[in-house]
């Protein structure tokens, strides 16, 4: 049998082997400073909470609007602890068969057939053929069984997890509280080592409670004006600290509009880069009116904007 | 659980059963802990250093609060249960902690060693403007002390965070801090706008800053279970929408657009649902090539698509205020979701709004927009029902048909005036699917002038008090109903 997994009879879970955890971190300041190394600036509450799930092994669900940063902290989790990310993108339709494992049937086919030929001379049974059709040989891991069969370090990113259907929610309560998979055919299959879990969602769907409870919460919002500058300038070394605070103090002022679609963290630095890139030093009219296709995508946004920040 | 004495920690039986009151007190407060949390909550205390208070307050928050909605809550009744400091901030101030800074700043007195307003202001006026929040936190804690106070029923004294915005009366203190960002630049234009956006910022912290240490303070008088009772608020989807204030409306504008969308694919779930199209045999017999032309897989034609249809008849009138602001909240956001949506409204006649939804239109203008260009009002401009679906039906027969939800918000108060039972009868008896959401509670309805008793013989009508009512009725609707 393959390692890790306990057949059907002995799978129960007085036995079930406690899946071996290691943190990564250890203490909330050696996480803020291996993010930061990272170039991800992270607040104190951010840190904390990452150390926490480090630390009980717990699953990770950031929720917060587009463009806080959320899959950009999974990726740096994933540098700051020299891990490989395993990712899961959600979206409407997602099944078992691409989340977590699938049969491959045409190859089972062909064993069957070439089975057929062979079992009269070699004297082979039904029981040798099934066994044999459903194993390791023909299971096609998808990214949830992949992260949890890994033995090296693995941070497993579900990203848009609003995004499934509810049903896929409870596809990963099994993996997401025991780190385990069970597959009918083959027993239940224990992580190697329990992966860095971390889920996001933009909340356009309110997840159900026995997730959440399964869960660490973080609610990530848009940092603080010092920080969102601290962050423009470690990404954008070459803007002066001024048109930063500028560009900061600008995206805080749209933010607070009622637009379909507030600048991302990521679009303001890209609009620390556009101005450098043009030249342009300070941030007057002339030039949000030039550029504010950067930072905001829908004509109507614009336009709003350009009333109530009269550059007309 | 009292503390009377300023320099006593708050007494506990013990660290556990403390941890265990606490999370008592977060249930209370409405905010659901599972006992597996209730443990995590232990570890937590295992984990992060406890002398860091913050640290603390982020690992309880993160096991905690699983919505963003409970965080206020929390927060409250963490400073509750985790003091800063008793009294004026000099017993449990631990050192290092970054924020528990027991020194008070020299705080400004005059002779009389009374507080000196003009230098208070001053002071609160520098750390505005550079947006020093340590000194914004001090202040708020000494203004606090000195200025909050004053007297509350039955002898006793109290403090209030109003007596200490009304003192230092931070708002009046704009125009100085907007001389002071703007540098001499040009007033009116973008940077005007700018730093104004960034005055009420910082503004709005130090009013938070208040707000939590008028409840610290209080808290230590009177105990925080009499405090957790009385300063926690209802969370944005227990609020009711004819009460609601604006920063609620703002709350609910961020649970509404979700809510829309989810009932724009309630009904239109039937297009996913199921594989019972007719088999595809070409897609089949191709797949089966794969496995040795045996069909493993057999693939169907998708089913012929319903798209959603839906007529949306608001009450946009006075007496529903709070709630036809939502009611159009809830318009334009299916507005965007469902491409046919045609939206009514009326007062005492009926008027189609649709064109101001526009996708992408905004909906502050678009409320302006109805109140001004839509023809709602015909005799009085107080809610009419009957007259209403009359002219509904009268104009527009041909926008409710066998394919057509209806959604009639409102709250079925017609002033005395005949509901026209019947022409609703015959909109309802066309549609595919109708509801009536009602924002008034159940046993109010018929009730005076409400006729909601007899149009709920006739359609299906649903209380729909607050978004935690509207996300039932969502989910109710289920497909193919």
């Amino acid at each position: 049998m393959v390692r890790g997994v306990t057949t059907n009879s002995s799978a129960k879970a007085s036995n079930a082997p406690v899946v071996p955890h290691r943190p990564h971190f250890a203490s909330v300041d050696e996480v803020l400073a291996k993010l930061s190394e990272q170039g991800y600036l992270a607040d104190r509450a951010t840190a904390t909470t990452v150390y926490l799930a480090d630390h009980l092994g717990k699953p990770l669900l950031v929720e917060g609007p587009a463009g806080v940063g959320k899959t950009e902290l999974a990726k740096a989790i994933n540098g700051a602890i020299e891990a490989d990310i395993v990712r899961l993108q959600c979206y409407e339709g997602l099944d078992e068969a691409r989340a977590l494992y699938e049969w491959n049937y045409k190859k089972q086919l062909l064993r069957i057939q070439q089975g057929n030929a062979s079992a009269n001379a070699s004297g082979e049974t039904w029981e040798d053929a099934s066994d044999d059709i459903f194993g390791e040989e023909f299971l096609l891991s998808r990214p949830l069984l992949t992260a949890i069969r890994r033995t090296e370090p693995t941070v497993l990113l579900v990203d848009e997890i609003d995004k499934s259907d509810v049903e896929v929610e409870g596809l990963l309560l099994e993996i997401l509280s025991d780190f385990q998979v069970t597959i009918p055919e083959m027993g239940t299959i224990h992580a190697e080592r329990r992966p860095f879990v971390l889920l996001t969602s933009n909340a356009t769907r309110e997840l159900s409670e026995a997730l959440k409870r399964r869960c660490l919460y973080l609610h990530l919002d848009y940092p603080g004006p010092e920080r969102e500058r601290d962050i423009i300038i470690s990404r954008v070394p070459d803007v002066a600290p001024a048109l930063a605070e500028q560009i900061v103090r600008t995206a805080r002022a749209l933010r607070a509009m009622e637009l379909k679609k507030s600048p991302s963290i990521a679009e303001t630095i890209d609009w620390a880069q556009t101005l450098l890139a043009l030249g342009i030093n300070t941030l007057d009219e002339e030039a949000v009116k030039t550029t504010l296709g950067v930072v905001l995508k829908h004509h109507s946004d614009a336009a709003k904007a350009a009333g109530e920040l009269k550059l007309n | 659980m009292t503390t009377q004495a300023p320099d006593a920690t708050v007494p506990t039986g013990g660290l556990l059963s403390h941890l265990t009151g606490f999370v008592d007190a977060l249930r209370g407060a409405g905010i659901p802990v599972g006992i597996g949390e209730c443990v995590d909550t232990a570890m937590v205390f295992n984990s992060v250093d406890v002398l860091r208070r913050e640290d603390l307050r982020e690992g309880l928050a993160a096991v905690c609060v699983k919505r963003p909605s409970y965080r206020l809550a929390f927060d409250t009744m963490f400073d509750l249960w985790w003091p800063l400091a008793t009294g004026d901030g000099t017993a449990i101030g631990g050192s290092g902690d970054g924020e528990g800074d027991p020194d008070n700043p020299e705080m400004p007195t005059n002779a009389d060693g009374e507080a000196d307003i003009n230098a208070w202001r001053k002071m609160l006026a520098d750390a505005l403007l550079n947006g020093d929040s340590d000194m914004l936190r001090r202040i708020a804690r000494n203004a606090v002390a000195a200025l909050g106070k004053g007297a509350a029923g039955g002898g006793r004294e109290s403090y209030y965070s109003y007596r200490v915005m009304r003192a230092l009366s931070p708002d009046t203190l704009v125009a100085q801090l907007l001389e002071g960002l703007l540098k001499g630049a040009d007033k009116g234009g973008m940077g005007e706008a700018v730093a104004r956006q960034t005055i009420r910022d910082r503004l709005a912290e130090f009013r938070r800053l208040v707000d939590a240490e008028v409840r610290r303070r209080v808290a230590e008088d009177r105990g925080k279970e009499n405090v957790a009772k009385s300063t926690v608020r209802p969370m944005a989807d227990q609020v009711d929408f004819l009460q609601a204030q604006a920063d609620d409306l703002a709350e609910l504008r961020r649970t509404v657009h979700p809510l829309a969308r989810r009932l724009a694919s309630r009904l239109a779930a039937r297009r996913r649902l199921g594989r019972e199209g007719r088999l595809d045999f070409r897609r089949t017999v191709r797949a089966s090539l794969g496995t040795g032309g045996i069909p493993i897989n057999t693939y169907h034609k998708p089913r012929k698509q319903h798209k959603p249809e839906l007529v949306v008849l608001c009450d946009v009138s006075g007496s529903v205020a709070g709630f036809s602001h939502f009611t159009l909240m809830l318009t334009s956001a299916l507005r965007e979701q469902i491409s046919k949506v045609r939206a009514f409204a009326f007062v005492d006649t009926a008027d189609e709004v649709t064109d101001f939804f526009a996708p992408g239109a905004d909906l502050p203008s678009a409320v302006q927009r109805i109140g001004r260009e839509a023809n709602l009002v015909w005799f009085d401009g107080h809610s009419d029902y009957g007259h209403s679906f009359e002219a509904f039906e009268e104009k527009w027969p041909e926008a409710v048909g066998p394919k057509t939800s209806l959604l009639i918000l409102g709250d079925a108060r017609s002033n005395y005036r005949d509901p026209s039972l019947a022409t609703l009868r015959q909109i309802v008896g066309r549609a595919r699917h109708a509801y009536w959401l009602n924002p008034e509670a159940r046993r109010m309805w018929g009730s005076g002038d409400s006729v909601a008793d007899r149009y709920a013989d006739v359609i299906e009508m649903q209380e729909c008090r607050n978004a935690a009512q509207l996300a039932e009725f969502v989910h109710n609707i289920l497909p193919g109903a």
